[in-house]
């Protein structure tokens, strides 16, 4: 099995506490992959080892190549981009440069520019906040801020951390929509980590189940929603 | 009347060179958060090298522009090897690193060069000068300004100034869009060793180089830096000249020579007590 991202025995620990034990996974180009699990599970802690935000142990490759013991900041020169639990606003600059900053790493100007444009035609709200700081924005503003600045990237893989969270209904139905979009448009691979299993799995096309540390269940989206432990713990039905 | 302009003018002069220095010290803070109490002796040490420069024969400018290179170097030196083990450590432990760092340069100057107080000549051709304010009074404004410029357009400008920025305020954040967070403190340290000298190159004609002539400057240029706003380049310059004309004034009509230093640290006060993002400061909004 060799998929092109490709994550084997992965392992991480805060300080002495281990959170992961030998978590294995793989994503398909250009899919959607929800990333399931009770609070504590090590969802969060899943995409942020893959961003050695954490200590790790065992591989992750990314089309072949191992990016795992890469330090954060080259991890996404490869082209991953995490939208971190808690969004990571820089709250004291304003919207577009929050997003000037998520292509940091590309020297092109004029694809910028070309990035931004496209950025705001997702997320038109931010083109009227383009010059206010960031904090001020809402919530549901700052999630889709912090969308875009991973966008800028023009990222191959976007990690997405729990983006419904604290979010109204509505805003979230706005979130997901646009996610799907991207994953049709741009041909990005997604990898979500998300406590709202019903709405994630309807989104993705595959699915893992993570359960103190380790997965439990893996499988298409339609397998994840018939079995019966997910649908009973998990969708509440 | 005319005194009262002179004094104002020349209080406008070395309000300059606290400017130049309470630059520095916005530098650090921008990178670090940090208030590097070392940064006088630093520019003190830098004066060193280009007076040791120019008495191996090296002209003016050529002397000028490679202290200011040195001194950038010597800055990301110092983050890198020292400051960086520090960084997570609390502000006390750094505090007393830059505390320690003072004692350092100030007896290392003092080991090397002497404490003989030594002339340091300044550029300005004296034409320059007119009957309110000197050739090096304009000359100072002049280089201070410029100093300035380079700056904010270094901030507002380049990808660069905006990545420096972020990188202080939110490290984590700045890693997951690729900027190499540790690079950018070095960068910060390195601008302000290079402003710093500026700074002691322009103070060093008028109070003459020996190891102690920062310890004044140093405190003129906290107080500028935090009338202005310790995070704001335009606040701390303003803050920087408004301290100069006070303390000139202040001196010159109301409280005498001796108490212009205490006239410094009650401004610093002051400012903290009423307003401590400063003049020009940005104070923060952030919703949750």
């Amino acid at each position: 099995m060799s998929g092109w991202f490709e994550v084997q025995e992965l392992s991480a620990s805060y300080g002495p506490t281990r959170v992961l034990f030998g978590v294995s996974f793989s994503l398909q180009q250009g899919s959607i992959t929800a990333l399931l699990g009770a609070n504590g599970a090590g969802k969060t802690t899943t995409l942020r080892a893959l961003c050695a935000m954490v200590r790790t142990q065992g591989t992750v490759t990314l089309d072949g190549r191992r990016i795992d013991g890469l330090p954060t900041e080259d991890i996404v020169r490869k082209g991953v981009a995490h939208v971190p639990e808690g969004r990571g606003t820089f709250v004291n600059l304003t919207v577009e440069e929050n997003l000037r900053l998520g292509a940091y790493t590309r020297r092109d100007k004029a694809e910028v520019r070309v990035g931004l444009e496209r950025v705001y035609s997702h997320f038109p709200r931010l083109k009227e906040r383009r010059g206010q700081q960031a904090g001020t924005l809402s919530g549901g503003e700052q999630q889709m801020l912090s969308i875009s600045r991973a966008l800028m990237l023009r990222p191959q893989l976007l990690l997405l951390d729990e983006p419904s969270f604290g979010l109204s209904p509505m805003v979230v139905l706005e979130i997901f929509s646009i996610m799907h979009r991207i994953n049709e448009s741009e041909r990005i691979t997604i990898l979500l980590v998300e406590q709202n299993a019903s709405m994630a799995l309807d989104l993705a096309d595959s699915a893992y189940l993570l359960e103190s540390g380790r997965v439990a269940l893996g499988g298409s989206s339609k397998e994840m929603q018939e079995h019966d432990t997910v649908r009973r713990v998990y969708l509440g039905y | 009347m005319d005194a009262f302009l002179h004094q104002a003018l020349a209080g406008l002069a070395t309000g300059s060179i606290y400017a130049s220095l309470a630059l520095a010290l916005v530098m650090i803070y921008q990178a670090t958060h940090l208030v590097n109490f070392s940064q006088g002796e630093f520019a003190m040490f830098s004066t060193y090298i280009a007076w040791s420069l120019m008495q191996a024969g090296f002209p003016y400018w050529i002397a000028f522009l490679a202290t200011i290179a040195i001194s950038f170097v010597l800055g990301a030196a110092i983050q890198q090897i020292i400051i960086r083990r520090f960084q997570d450590g609390s502000v006390l432990s750094v505090v007393v690193v830059f505390v320690g760092l003072l004692t350092i340069f100030n007896s290392l100057a003092g080991w090397l060069f002497g404490y003989s107080i030594k002339s340091f000549p300044s550029p300005f051709p004296k034409e320059l000068g007119n009957t309110y304010m000197s050739a090096h009074e304009l000359g100072a404004i002049g280089v201070m300004m410029v100093v300035l410029l380079l700056l904010v357009i270094f901030f507002r400008l380049t990808p660069l100034g905006l990545a420096m920025r972020a990188a202080s305020q939110n490290p984590v954040s700045s890693r997951l869009v690729g900027i190499r967070v540790s690079w950018m403190l070095a960068l910060g340290w390195g601008l302000a060793g290079a402003i710093g000298s500026v700074a002691g190159m322009m103070v060093a004609p008028v109070v003459f180089l020996d190891p102690n002539m920062m310890s004044g400057v140093l405190l003129y240029a906290f107080a500028g830096a935090l009338v202005g706003g310790i995070d704001n380049p335009l606040g701390a310059v303003l803050g920087g000249l408004l301290v100069g004309v006070l303390e000139n004034l202040l001196g010159a009509y109301v409280i005498g020579n001796e108490l212009k230093l205490s006239f410094a640290l009650a401004i610093i006060v002051a400012v903290l007590v009423i307003r401590p993002a400063g003049l020009l400061g940005a104070i923060h909004v952030s919703r949750v």
